[in-house]
C-alpha cells in the first residue's frame, strides 16, 4: 500500500538547508489519494461530457478534452506539490516546508509547542495516512505535516512531546 | 473546598446591641463568612430595578406620560412608598449576602440573595489586580477592585470597598500571590512606586488634535451632512446624519481624551502601574515578563515633534486588549519606560536597526515598499510598516513562538520573500519584501536567536 518515504539529504552550510539533520518527504500514498480525489472526478466528468456531446452535438465532443486536460495538468501539479512537502527535525526546532507557487517555510521551536495533534480521517486511514498538527501559544502558527504514515506520525508526536518537555519554556 | 456558609450553623457570636436588633438579625439570612463590602454598595445595586423601571418608561414615552397624568397624586405616593423601600430592602439584602474572604491560597467572593454564587479565585493565578474609581465612586470615596486571572476572559470584580481598604487588599493579594506568608502579607502594604512619567494635559490635547483620525472625524461629521443638506435641503436628513456622525467623532476623539487624560506611569515591584482618566480614574498594572510585543505608532503629524504612542501585546489578553502603555510621549521618555517593560531593549537602537528591503521591492508593492523595513538587535526583532502612520513592532527574541517564510509566485520571480514572526499574544510581526536569500537566512537565524534568547531569559515570574 505505502512506499517508503523519499528522503532528500541536503548538505548543511547554505542558508537554505537546516544546519543539521535532513529533510524528510511525506508518504507517496498522499499523492495517490489526492490524485484519486482530483483527477478521478475530472476524468469521469470528461467521459460523461464526451458521451453526452457525442450523442447530441457531434464536433463539440472536443470540449470533453477540457476536463481531461485539467486532469492531466493536475496529475503533474499534484506531484510537484507532493514533492514540495517536507520537514526536518533539527536539534531545537522543527522545519516544515510546502507549496510550489506559494511557498511556506515554518520554524517551530520544540520548547514552544503546546499541543501535538495527530488526526486521520476515514479516507486517510484507507490510504494509511495521518496528519500531524502543532499548536503553539500563537494561533497564527500554521504548522501541519500531511501525509505521514501512522507509525511515523506517532514517532514524531512522541519525539516532539518529549523534546517539548525538556526544552519547555514559558510564554 | 469546604463551604462554611452551608453548614447551617447560626452566627456563633451574637451581634452586639439590644434584643430588638438581635431579633432582626436573626430574621435575616445567614451572613456568609468574610468581610462585607462598603455600605455604599447597595446604592449601586439599587440602581438596577430603578433603571429597569426608567428604561421601561422611556421605551414607550407616550404611554408613560398618559399613565402619569391619569395617576392621582395619592397613587403616585403609594407607589413610591412601595417601590422605594422594596428597592432599599433588596439592595440591603444583596449587600448583606455579599462578602469576600482572603485565605492562604484563595480569594473567595460570595454573592447572591436568591441565586448564590461563590467564586474561588486562586491567588497564584492572579495576573493583575486593578483599582477602579469611577466618577460617582470617587465622589463617595470608594473604589472597586478588578481581578485579572490567567486564562479567563471575564474579569472578576469586587465593588465597592473603601478606598484605603481597596488599596490595602490589593497589596495583600499581590503579596500573597508573590508567596509571602499570610501574617506578613496582611501588613505588607502597597509596594513602593516611583513615578516614571506623566503625560501633561497640554501634550495630550495637542496629540489628539494632531492625529489624522481627529480631522477625519471632524471634517467627516461636518462636511458629509453639509453636502447632504445642500443636495436635499431637508433638515431632517441633516440631523439624521449629523447626530450619529458627531457622536461617533466625539467617542473616538474626546472619549479617548477622557479615558487617557492625566496618564501617569509608575514603576513598582509588581509591574508598571498606569493611572488614567479624567472623570473616572482607572488603575492598571502591566505584569513584566508577560509582554509579548510592543507596537510603536507614529502618526504623520507627530513625527516632526518626535512623539510616539506605545502599545503592548500581553499574553492571555488577546490581540487588542493588551492596551496602551503610553498614549503620547517623546521618544526619549518612551524609550525609558519601554526599557522597564522589556529590559535590555533600546528603542533608538531598534529603530536604527530597521532597514529597507532591496529596491526591486517596489515592484512587489509600488508605494508601500518605502515603509517596509526590518532589522534585528540583540534583544528584539523589529518590523516597520505604514506610510502615513508609521508602525514599528518589536518582538523580543525570547517571546517568538514560530517563524514563517512566505513567498508567492510574483515575489519569487523578483527573488523576494516575507518573514512573519508570531508571538504568544496572537500578534504577528511581518518583515515584508526582503531579498529571498536574506529571508531564508533570517528565518534560520531568528530561530537560533529565539532559542538562545529563551535560554538566557529570566525565569517567568510576574512578581519579582
Amino acid at each position: 500500500m505505502s512506499s517508503a518515504p523519499h528522503t532528500t539529504a541536503e548538505t548543511a552550510g547554505t542558508a537554505h538547508a537546516p544546519h543539521e539533520g535532513e529533510w524528510r518527504g511525506v508518504d507517496r500514498a498522499l499523492l495517490r489519494m489526492r490524485r484519486l480525489l482530483v483527477c478521478g472526478p475530472l476524468l469521469l466528468a470528461g467521459a460523461a461530457a464526451a458521451a453526452v456531446l457525442w450523442a447530441t452535438a457531434g464536433a463539440w465532443t472536443l470540449l470533453a478534452l477540457v476536463p481531461w486536460t485539467a486532469a492531466a495538468w493536475a496529475w503533474g501539479a499534484l506531484a510537484r506539490n507532493w514533492r514540495s512537502w517536507r520537514y526536518a527535525e533539527r536539534a531545537d526546532d522543527l522545519l516544515i516546508e510546502h507549496g510550489v507557487l506559494w511557498r511556506r517555510l515554518t520554524v517551530v521551536p520544540y520548547g514552544r509547542m503546546q499541543l501535538v495533534e495527530v488526526t486521520s480521517g476515514p479516507l486517510q486511514r484507507r490510504y494509511g495516512l495521518a496528519r500531524l498538527q502543532l499548536h503553539t501559544a500563537a494561533a497564527t502558527t500554521d504548522a501541519a505535516v500531511r501525509g505521514l504514515t501512522p507509525p511515523e506520525a506517532q514517532r514524531l508526536r512522541d519525539r516532539l512531546t518529549e523534546l517539548g518537555e525538556t526544552r519547555s519554556a514559558g510564554l | 473546598m469546604t463551604d462554611v456558609r452551608d453548614s447551617g450553623t447560626p452566627q456563633p457570636d451574637a451581634p452586639p446591641g439590644g434584643p430588638v436588633r438581635r431579633a432582626l438579625v436573626r430574621l435575616l439570612p445567614t451572613r456568609p463568612e468574610g468581610t462585607p463590602l462598603h455600605p455604599v454598595t447597595p446604592w449601586r445595586r439599587a440602581w438596577a430595578p430603578i433603571a429597569a423601571l426608567a428604561a421601561a418608561g422611556l421605551h414607550n414615552v407616550e404611554q408613560a406620560g398618559r399613565w402619569l397624568t391619569e395617576l392621582s397624586l395619592g397613587w403616585l405616593a403609594l407607589g413610591l412608598l412601595v417601590v422605594v423601600p422594596a428597592a432599599a430592602v433588596y439592595g440591603f439584602l444583596s449587600w448583606w449576602c455579599t462578602s469576600y474572604l482572603v485565605t492562604e491560597t484563595e480569594l473567595r467572593i460570595r454573592t447572591g440573595l436568591l441565586f448564590r454564587r461563590t467564586a474561588h479565585l486562586r491567588l497564584d493565578r492572579i495576573q493583575a489586580v486593578d483599582v477602579r474609581r469611577p466618577l460617582l465612586a470617587r465622589a463617595v470615596g470608594v473604589a472597586g477592585l478588578t481581578l485579572d486571572l490567567v486564562g479567563t476572559d471575564s474579569k472578576d470584580q469586587l465593588a465597592y470597598l473603601g478606598e484605603d481598604e481597596a488599596v490595602a487588599l490589593r497589596a495583600e493579594l499581590l503579596a500573597l500571590a508573590a508567596g509571602m506568608a499570610p501574617q506578613t502579607a496582611r501588613h505588607a502594604g502597597e509596594a513602593p512606586a516611583a513615578r516614571l512619567l506623566r503625560v501633561r494635559p497640554r501634550t495630550q490635547l495637542a496629540a489628539v488634535a494632531l492625529r489624522g483620525s481627529f480631522w477625519v472625524a471632524v471634517v467627516g461629521s461636518l462636511v458629509a451632512p453639509g453636502v447632504l443638506y445642500a443636495v436635499t435641503g431637508s433638515v431632517f436628513a441633516l440631523l439624521a446624519l449629523l447626530v450619529p456622525a458627531l457622536s461617533l467623532a466625539g467617542r473616538t476623539t474626546f472619549g479617548r481624551l477622557l479615558t487617557e487624560y492625566d496618564w501617569t506611569v509608575d514603576d513598582s515591584p509588581d509591574g508598571l502601574r498606569i493611572d488614567r482618566g479624567l472623570l473616572g480614574r482607572e488603575h492598571a498594572t502591566i505584569p513584566p515578563g508577560r509582554v509579548q510585543a510592543v507596537r510603536v505608532r507614529e502618526p504623520l503629524l507627530w513625527r516632526r515633534l518626535g512623539w510616539v504612542r506605545v502599545e503592548l501585546e500581553v499574553a492571555g489578553m488577546g490581540k487588542e486588549k493588551g492596551g496602551t502603555l503610553l498614549p503620547v510621549a517623546d521618544r526619549a521618555a518612551a524609550a525609558e519606560v519601554l526599557a522597564r517593560v522589556l529590559p535590555g531593549v533600546d528603542l533608538a537602537a531598534a529603530a536604527a536597526a530597521a532597514a529597507r528591503g532591496p529596491r526591486r521591492a517596489r515592484l512587489g508593492a509600488p508605494v508601500l515598499w518605502r515603509a517596509f523595513a526590518h532589522g534585528t538587535t540583540d534583544a528584539v526583532f523589529v518590523a516597520r510598516s505604514g506610510l502615513l502612520e508609521r508602525r514599528t513592532v518589536l518582538v523580543p527574541h525570547a517571546k517568538v513562538q514560530s517563524v514563517r517564510l512566505r513567498q508567492g509566485p510574483w515575489h519569487r520571480s523578483l527573488s523576494l520573500a516575507s518573514v512573519a514572526v508570531d508571538n504568544g499574544a496572537g500578534g504577528t510581526a511581518h518583515a515584508r519584501l526582503r531579498d529571498a536569500d536574506e529571508a531564508h537566512a533570517l528565518l534560520l537565524a531568528q530561530a537560533d536567536r529565539s532559542r538562545t534568547g529563551r535560554r538566557t531569559a529570566r525565569a517567568e515570574r510576574w512578581l519579582t
